[in-house]
């Protein structure tokens, strides 16, 4: 039977009932889906807290009952994965940065400067977010190499200081401030650096704090590029490709690669639950016109 | 007058200072290598690392494009994405719709639905192998064991690894369809309420047209990323692996070509090979697809 309006209104009493059924299976669904999405995690908790003896064990514990804290503080000195996250933090400042001083300023001389070329140029800008950056490695790999920037953060960072995606994301935000408050601010004798850092930026803040989490996720979790341009000692090694030395050299010790696995991915936990409003915004725009 | 050329060409002036850091970026790193590549295609390496390459045409290109492990590796990239995309986008779905409700406790759902964007291949791919593996995984215990272990299983290890990619892909579909349900006009669907419009009627004539963009944009951004994954393969596989083959998808593909066969002139191949795919998929999909999109305003 269906359960429309009219209907709710002659039989309230059928109508409930079936609601809250309904909710009941949505509420059941939903926690399905929840157990799909975090069980695998919950399990690498589990088994980074068992012990040694424990971790083979048939039918495999659900649950520590002898929970081995120290495999947190062993896969922190064991792994090296202090230098690795300094290291994974660095690199992302430096291209989250980057990408948002060089988008903003594009952005702007796109949306509100005339310039012989615009249009050509901005295509230009759009052609990068067809090149996929893998099937330009390897003449990056020899370019980077000959300037000296093997095993460097430059080498690490610089290709990926501009990103095509942030200019267009910012050149949209920019064109949606109204023309009338450009013209008052030049009546006002704001040059166009001051509008720019006192008017468009202020107001294209929601489209500047997704582009910065779009990047700080796209070049934490980087993957390819880290592990060709990265040398075999510490110096700029990110946690990713920590984390691969760590599942190889450490197999015995399962519990210890996975504690490691819990402390890499912490970071970004935070960062979801501080901007989960921004990173919907910003993996979703184009999505919605 | 004068001052007004002044002006202009200082507004030029500005203008392309603005524009320079992006484009010399662009320039050194996307546009020189991607045209270096077309070069590189026609150099072959010597088998051994050291000596100079040299020039043979399109002999280099025919030779790739005709080997067993270039069609194999083909092969085993569509199975994966076939196997990611409508899996990934249809579940991402599910989850959306059943979250898209005012009720108690949906932020929490919606966070942790939305989670598994910030995981990287790395983090998924230690914890699944965990899961996975024949000694401690759970797959003993759950009966299933095959042999050889999943990971190296020349059957079942492009499906094992395409598991780990949906479950990675999940919260960014999520959040995809989400965005594209909380952007759905309120009084379209209100109206269809109203007309006494049956559930399963709501959801085919009027939730999918509505989030056709939606879905149409997963997709195209679903295929990308499944194309352009390799990270598990990596640390999960290996190219010593019994189920390698099966399992050399064309990026990883590129990888090996050019950090364990040191040959860039193989890699510039697949390079182009796989930029022509992404570049047909996404053209094609704009093409045949685009047009049964529903935009609301027109």
């Amino acid at each position: 039977m269906p359960a429309t309006e009219v209907q709710a209104t002659t039989r309230p009493r059928s109508h409930s009932r079936k609601a809250t059924l309904k909710t009941v299976l949505r509420y059941a669904f939903l926690t399905l889906g929840a157990f799909i999405v975090l069980f695998p995690v919950y399990m690498a908790v589990v088994n980074s807290l068992l012990e040694p003896s424990q971790i083979a064990h048939q039918p495999p514990p659900f649950f520590p009952t002898n929970p081995q804290w120290h495999t947190y503080p062993d896969a922190w000195k064991g792994g090296s994965l202090g230098i690795y996250l300094r290291n994974s933090a660095i690199q992302t400042a430096i291209i989250v940065a980057g990408q948002l001083v060089t988008s903003i300023l594009a952005a702007y001389a796109f949306a509100f400067l005339d310039f012989p070329f615009k249009r050509a140029i901005f295509f230009a800008f759009l052609m990068t977010l067809m090149i996929p950056f893998e099937v330009t490695v390897a003449t990056n790999l020899t370019t980077v190499t000959s300037l000296g920037w093997f095993n460097t953060f430059p080498g690490l960072t610089v290709p990926f200081l501009a990103t095509g995606f942030g200019v267009f994301l910012l050149r949209q935000a920019f064109l949606q401030i109204p023309r009338d408050l450009k013209e008052a601010a030049q009546l006002d004798g704001y040059g166009h650096m001051r509008f720019l850092w006192s008017v468009a930026i202020p107001l294209a803040r929601p489209a500047i704090a997704a582009l910065g989490v779009f990047s700080f996720l796209g070049a934490w979790n980087q993957y390819l590029w880290p592990l060709l341009v990265t040398g075999n000692n510490n110096a700029v090694r990110t946690v990713q490709i920590g984390l691969k030395q760590l599942l190889n050299t450490q197999l015995d010790q399962i519990n210890v690669s996975l504690a490691g696995t819990i402390i890499a991915i912490a970071p970004l936990v935070l960062l979801l639950i501080v901007f989960q409003k921004q990173l919907v915004r910003s993996l979703t725009a184009g999505a919605v016109k | 007058m004068r001052s007004l050329a002044v002006r202009r060409r200082r507004e030029w002036a500005l203008a392309y200072a603005l524009v320079i850091p992006a484009l010399v970026i662009f320039a050194v790193f996307t546009f020189y290598p991607f045209i270096q590549n077309f070069k590189l295609a026609l150099y072959q390496n010597p088998p051994y690392p050291g000596l100079p390459s040299h020039f043979v045409g399109l002999s280099q290109v025919t030779s790739t494009l005709t080997s067993t492990s270039f069609l194999q590796s083909l092969e085993s990239t569509f199975e994966f994405v076939l196997l990611v995309v409508p899996i990934g986008l249809f579940g991402g779905l599910m989850l959306a719709l059943a979250a898209h409700k005012k009720l108690k406790g949906m932020a929490i759902y919606q966070v942790i639905f939305s989670s598994t964007v910030v995981s990287s291949v790395a983090v998924a791919a230690v914890v699944f192998g965990t899961l996975m593996d024949p000694v401690v995984g759970l797959l003993p215990w759950l009966g299933l064991n095959p042999h050889p272990a999943i990971l190296s299983n020349p059957t079942w290890a492009l499906p094992a690894v395409a598991v780990i990619a949906i479950w990675q892909f999940l919260g960014l579909s999520f959040i995809i369809m989400t965005a594209g349900l909380q952007s759905m006009p309120e009084e379209v669907l209100e109206a269809a309420r109203l007309d006494g419009a049956r559930a399963p009627t709501m959801f085919f004539r009027v939730t999918i047209p509505l989030l056709s963009p939606t879905i149409f944009f997963g997709l195209v951004i679903g295929t990308i990323y499944a194309f352009q994954s390799f990270g598990q393969i990596d640390i999960l596989i290996g190219p010593q692996n019994a189920a390698f083959t099966h399992t050399n998808v064309l990026l990883y593909y590129v990888y090996t070509a050019l950090s364990v066969q040191n040959n860039p002139g193989l890699a510039a191949v697949l390079s182009i090979v796989l930029f022509v795919i992404l570049l047909s998929v996404t053209l094609l999909q704009f093409r045949f697809l685009e047009r049964r999109v529903h935009y609301a305003s027109n």
